[in-house]
């Protein structure tokens, strides 16, 4: 059969794989041999948005790179359900040294390979929002002030989770933590405190920074990869649900991720050299509700009383992100 | 090669021709000539093959280390008192991991009130570590036990601290015997891990160990260190055939012989005791000296043997046990246990205070009438000190005490009020 | 390598911890019931033939259609589709376009030279059929294939009933109807033409025939009685539609009146403006929300110039006009008469209220049951007389050509079953794929392939066919464009979103499998699927 360029409408490249595109076209996690680069058997919860996350992120970049690979691992969620002797879920070369030192220690693995003459082999660090926007967050700007040949992937699940969900500076406004309780007259967590790394990483003006969320694998992938085209240093944050901590279902973790991108909740983009490059386009936006209900850290919102000025300020944000990274909904070009 | 240099100088010479392939270096005094001079080798490339990098805190320079030496990397780190505090948690992790990582501790005084000044409270602090820590005496010895360092690091896949006195080592001009660099790639062979992140055999370090193994893990730690009482002699050994010095091992005795009293002290007040003890024996005092080279692993035995058939043993140290005294004297008398004689602690130099051979004498002839008390503060200023505790008595806002003494020693910070 | 104790783990070590213990509810793959296959009265596996075109593999595409239809060119020009009306896409945006997809298919077929697989093994027994219209081909194919010696008889000069004698040349061309009953004729089927049967009982046992299908169809024009004057010309919609084949065109007029609101109706009118009638009037007594033909049938002979008149009657026909009587309709809905006339030009008038069927053949046969005159069968298609079975026009049904093949494929499926003394069991049907149970996000937006249209003044001179065929790279936009409800279309979604790599990929066309060993029973595999192809089910203790 004549080859007929094709566009299609079926599915688009919106699912995982599409069995009518070339091999060479789909998505890392379509392949039948892909890497699992954390096997099964590890022990994160039901639905766990991080261990999606890490696979669809590691895998790529195993794709990207060849599998020269070498990974660093922050403390936290990622760490403990993945490596807990005698038994570890990496299938590539995987470190874990403290809570807040990825960003550092994955430096001085790119230095070692450097000097061995194996700058073939890449470098990820990786950690939760608290080992990134916290406690980390020294040795994560240190890495990018230097621009190290460190890729840093932050699975953000807006709360320290692997402690019992507490507030880090990633936790958002009015969300509940066992720190930020649904009590007195500001219940949950406050408003206008905590802090955006994505946007903290671009003032470092380095090569690469972007934003993803386990609901769209393709743009995912193709932002780790176009991270591994980069040397120097380089940022992703992943937003990842955790239906423990955000007390939704564990069916629900992809929804509310594509929920968070399609009400503005997180932005989605990419930036290069500190200027933003791109936005993943709303397809079609939707209020803040949306998002906000199936989360039982939200609930406090939507009780017998709604509070409609906490969610008018919620979707007052939302709004703005989506005017500030240019995601508002497009026609969809047919 | 004799040259003259400063003991930082001749330490970052050394560590060169040990071939380090990662230096971390974050600025605190007094370890920071050595980083400098190591950059500066990198950067002129006269240290080839060597990444050099600039971290934002001793954190990430322990960090950097941790990352460079699990894939494989020769590593190398300075510090010293807050700096050496600043990046416990990781200190602890690279002796967990077993990563051979080798790092210079200026030694200096911790604060507050801050210090800047010479004593072994920062590095005696990190006693559990798990580090290995070899205390040098002269800046011969000290560079000398870099090179040590690094061979007995990486056979038993463990850190070393050497630790040197700042300021009186680490700044001090002195005449020493620069070994070549055929020399030391002749005693120290390349990096060759036990354990390393490579794609080619992936693993993973760093696992969650609990109950069922986490004793096992910590104990294995302990015999790593036990057996590396037994590499330090023969790697003193060692080195002595290829550069033809005596440097290393546990312990050193000097004019211990038939000694009634023994002093027993780490790091460079070595040598005003051991000038002190030469004019002590010229008037007859059967008077000798016990050096501790190396603090961990402690060489019980050794240092058993050297003061068991003594009659009195002075640990002079420059640290402190708020609460209870020495440091090294509880170790000394762990080494003599259930042997009966005349101890006593004496704390001395904390933060800098000279220790001058004129109150080593006193110190030394009380000991031998068996005057001074079980814990002696040398060089004290009694006066000041009571004062404070008297304004303390009087009420409870008595102020700043650190300000309040230096008010009525009468020095510079008076004049502020 | 020497590694460290208990610090130092070997890669991948984790499958040693099966976490599929921590399950309560399990996914597990179902196949549910496309509403497209739900609704197609030939039973057509419409799903599972768009899966083979999306991939471009037509003859296997076509290779499934007939399975269940033999005359997917035909189809896809004369069915009205109910699969399109019921398929799951149109609440997204709009249907997909199944019927052209299938004229695609039959199309290529024909145009191919692909030939139905002769059957395996043959009965020896032998079929009579009696009618060549959809219902008997059809029924005479499934039965051939079955391995059954198959006779048809038919009293016409030609083959395919109602698609010949009913259907005009516009909307189906006789080259494609011809290549579809020949394809079947070579399967080894016998045609006996212009063979009437007078009596079912005699031509079964002067044939040897072990059971006999009847789909003689329904032929005779209804008339209803209108006063008419003598010059009046009045004839039934059957009869002009009928002659239309022949060599004698019917004489219709250039004023030509329709009466009725079938899709007959609209076929005589849309004849009539091709034969060069100046005007082609359709009266209609209610709305055009209550006229049974379908409305794009409707929409198209309004374009081509056809004059509907509503809510009308026809009281009285002379030579030349017509009296109508105005209707309204009742709170009910039910037309009620005005007493308002007017009166009409008309030079003929085209009676299409529907046909009856002749039902000489049954007469004295014994068991056959007759109603408002439709034979009546059993759900296994079979009449009281053991052994006749009838499907078609004949039988109480919606009359479409569809409806017909279906009837077809049902009864040789129950006569195969009875003439090896059994009973056929249709498999259960799976659960429908609801709308509810898809997760449209994952599919893209599109618009419908518009069908590229003949020029109005080339449809309304000419017999051509009105709609043109899709090519291939619309046919494949449109098969794209099926949602797949239902069933797996491995797009890879549960393989792909599954935190605990529990879902294994078996390859190309062989699907998906769960490895029980790690699946936590999270569920995000049935969240995520975006044709409600897994479902979850509690785990059994």
């Amino acid at each position: 059969m004549p080859f007929q360029p094709i566009k299609f409408y079926q599915t688009g490249t919106f699912t995982v794989g599409n069995r009518l595109l070339n091999p060479d076209d789909r998505s890392v996690q379509s392949h039948q041999d892909r890497i699992n680069s954390i096997n099964s058997g590890h022990r994160a919860c039901q639905g766990c948005g991080e261990a999606l996350g890490a696979r669809y992120a590691l895998d790529a970049a195993m794709e990207a790179t060849g599998s020269q690979l070498i990974a660093a691992n922050a403390t936290g969620c990622l760490e403990v359900f993945t490596t807990p002797y005698p038994e570890t879920s990496w299938q590539i070369p995987w470190m874990h040294s403290l809570f807040g030192n990825a960003a550092a220690v994955a430096t001085g693995i790119a230095a070692a390979m450097k000097v061995k003459g194996r700058s073939d082999v890449r470098v990820i660090a990786q950690g939760g929002d608290g080992g990134t926007t916290d406690i980390g967050f020294g040795c994560l700007s240190g890495m990018f002030e230097r621009n190290d040949d460190v890729l840093y992937i932050c699975y953000d699940n807006e709360a320290y989770m692997n402690t019992g969900v507490q507030r880090s500076s990633a936790t958002p406004a009015a969300a509940r933590t066992a720190t930020t309780m649904p009590v007195g007259p500001n219940p949950g967590n406050v408003f206008g405190q905590g802090k955006f790394v994505p946007a903290i990483a671009m003032a470092h003006e380095i090569p690469y920074v972007a934003t993803a969320t386990v609901a769209d694998l393709r743009d995912l992938e193709a932002k780790v990869k176009r991270a591994m085209e980069f040397r120097g240093a380089r940022y992703i944050h992943i937003l990842v649900p955790c239906p423990l901590g955000w007390g939704s279902a564990s069916h629900d973790t992809i929804r509310i991720a594509r929920l968070a991108h399609e009400t503005g909740m997180f932005p989605v983009f990419e930036a290069e050299y500190g200027v933003q490059v791109s936005a993943l386009p709303i397809r079609e936006q939707l209020p803040v509700e949306e998002y906000l209900k199936p989360q039982k850290r939200f609930a406090h919102l939507f009780g017998a009383k709604p509070k409609l000025d906490m969610i008018a300020k919620i979707q007052e944000r939302a709004d703005r992100n989506i005017r500030k990274y240019g995601q508002a909904p497009q026609q969809e070009v047919v | 090669m004799l040259k003259q240099i400063e003991g930082s100088r001749a330490v970052a010479e050394a560590i060169a021709m040990c071939r380090p392939e990662v230096v971390c270096a974050y600025p605190i005094s007094p370890q920071t000539h050595i980083v400098e001079a190591l950059g500066e080798s990198v950067k002129s490339g006269e240290l080839a093959n060597c990444e050099f990098i600039n971290v934002e805190s001793e954190f990430a320079a322990m960090s950097v280390a941790i990352g460079a030496s699990a894939a494989g990397a020769r590593s190398y780190t300075a510090t010293a008192s807050q700096g050496l505090l600043f990046m416990v948690e990781a200190v602890y992790n690279a002796s967990g991991l077993g990563l051979p990582i080798v790092m210079t501790v200026a030694n200096r005084a911790i604060g507050a009130p801050i210090n800047i000044w010479n004593d072994h409270s920062d590095s005696l602090s990190q006693r559990d570590s798990g580090w290995m820590q070899l205390f040098a005496e002269t800046n011969q010895e000290a560079l000398d036990l870099h090179i040590q360092a690094f061979r007995l690091a990486e056979e038993l896949s463990l850190p070393v601290m050497v630790c040197m006195d700042g300021f009186i080592l680490t700044h001090a001009y002195e005449r020493v015997d620069m070994p070549t660099q055929q020399q030391v790639d002749a005693y120290l062979p390349p990096y060759e891990p036990r354990q390393v992140l490579d794609p080619r055999a992936p693993v993973s370090i760093g696992a969650m160990v609990g109950p069922e193994a986490f004793m096992e893990v910590r104990y294995l730690a302990h015999a790593k260190q036990m057996q590396a009482l037994e590499r330090i002699p023969q790697l003193a050994a060692e080195f002595k055939q290829v550069f033809g010095r005596d440097t290393g091992g546990l312990t050193h005795t000097y004019r211990a012989e038939d000694a009634e009293t023994i002093v027993v002290a780490m790091g460079s007040v070595l040598g005003t005791i051991k000038d002190t003890i030469d004019e002590m024996r010229d008037d007859g005092h059967k008077i000798g000296v016990l050096g501790i080279t190396s603090y961990r692993p402690f060489p019980l035995a050794q240092v058993r043997a050297a003061l068991q058939n003594t009659k009195r043993v002075v640990v002079l140290e420059k640290s402190l046990a708020v609460g209870i005294g020495g440091i090294l004297s509880t170790d000394v008398r762990m080494a003599l246990s259930g042997i009966q004689l005349h101890g006593y602690t004496v704390v001395a130099g904390l933060g800098g205070r000279a220790i001058t051979r004129k109150s080593l004498h006193k110190l030394f002839r009380e000991a031998e009438q068996d005057a001074l008390q079980p814990l002696t503060f040398l060089d004290l200023d009694w006066n000041v000190v009571n004062k404070q505790l008297a304004r303390e008595r009087a009420g409870r806002r008595s102020g700043p005490a650190a300000e309040n003494m230096l008010r009525d020693i009468g020095t510079v910070a008076s004049k502020i009020a | 390598m020497d590694k460290p104790f208990a610090i130092t783990l070997d890669p991948g070590s984790s499958l040693a911890n099966h976490t599929g213990s921590w399950r309560t509810e399990r996914p597990l793959y179902v196949d549910r019931m496309p509403p497209c296959n739900a609704a197609c009265p030939s039973g057509e596996n419409i799903q599972s033939w768009l899966f083979h075109a999306e991939s471009g593999e037509y003859e296997r595409a076509w290779r499934v259609l007939i399975e269940n239809n033999p005359f997917p060119a035909i189809m896809g020009r004369v069915c009205y589709h109910p699969c399109e009306g019921a398929c799951n896409r149109g609440q997204m945006d709009s249907s997909v376009g199944i019927n052209s997809v299938e004229r695609f298919l039959g199309d290529e077929a024909i145009k191919r030279g692909w030939k139905f697989d002769k059957p395996a093994t043959l009965s020896g027994k032998r079929v009579l059929v009696v009618g060549a219209g959809p219902s008997g081909l059809s029924a005479a194919y499934h039965l051939a294939r079955l391995g059954h010696i198959v006779e048809i008889h038919e009293a016409g000069p030609l083959s395919g009933g109602m698609m010949r004698f009913g259907i005009p040349k516009y909307r189906l061309p006789r080259d494609v109807l011809d290549a579809e009953v020949a394809r079947i004729l070579d399967l080894g089927v016998t045609l006996r033409l212009n063979t009437k049967v007078a009596n079912i009982e005699q031509s079964i046992k002067q044939g040897g025939f072990d059971a006999a299908f009847l789909a003689v169809g329904a032929h005779i024009g209804k008339r209803a009685f209108i006063p008419a004057g003598d010059a009046a010309r009045i004839v039934d919609a059957v009869s002009v539609l009928r002659s239309m084949e022949g060599e004698d065109k019917p004489m219709l007029g250039r004023r030509v009146v329709v009466y009725g609101g079938g899709n007959t109706a609209i076929d005589v009118a849309r004849t009539a403006k091709r034969m060069g009638a100046t005007e082609a009037i359709i009266v209609y007594r209610r709305t055009r929300e209550k006229m049974p033909a379908h409305d794009f049938e409707v929409e198209e002979a309004l374009q081509e110039g056809v004059l509907i008149k509503w809510l009308s009657t026809i009281k009285h026909a002379d030579a030349h006009s017509l009296t109508v009587e105005k209707m309204v309709l009742d709170n009910k809905g039910v037309p009620q008469p005005t007493g308002e006339f007017e009166t009409m030009e008309a030079d003929s008038l085209v009676l299409a209220l529907g046909q009856d069927v002749d039902l000489s053949l049954l007469q004295g046969v014994p068991g056959i049951e007759i109603k408002d005159g439709t034979v009546q069968v059993g759900s296994n298609m079979m009449t009281g007389h053991k052994g006749v079975f009838a499907g078609g026009d004949m039988v109480p049904s919606e009359r479409t050509v569809t409806v017909g093949v279906g009837h077809g494929k049902k009864a040789a499926r129950h006569i195969d079953a009875w003439l090896r003394g059994a009973a056929y069991e249709p498999a259960a049907k799976h659960e429908l794929a609801d709308f509810k149970m898809l997760h449209t996000w994952y599919y893209a937006d599109a618009p419908k392939t518009v069908r590229p249209m003949l020029d109005m003044i080339r449809r309304q001179t000419s017999f051509d066919e009105v709609q043109g065929g899709l090519d291939e790279t619309n046919a494949l936009f449109e098969a794209r464009r099926c949602l797949s409800c239902g069933n797996c279309f491995e797009c890879d979604n549960c393989y792909g979103v599954c935190p605990d790599n529990a879902v294994i990929k078996l390859g190309a066309g062989k699907r998906f499998k769960f490895n029980y060993d790690y699946c936590k029973g999270c569920g995000m595999c049935v969240a995520e699927c975006p044709c409600g192809a897994i479902k979850m089910v509690p785990e059994e203790i």
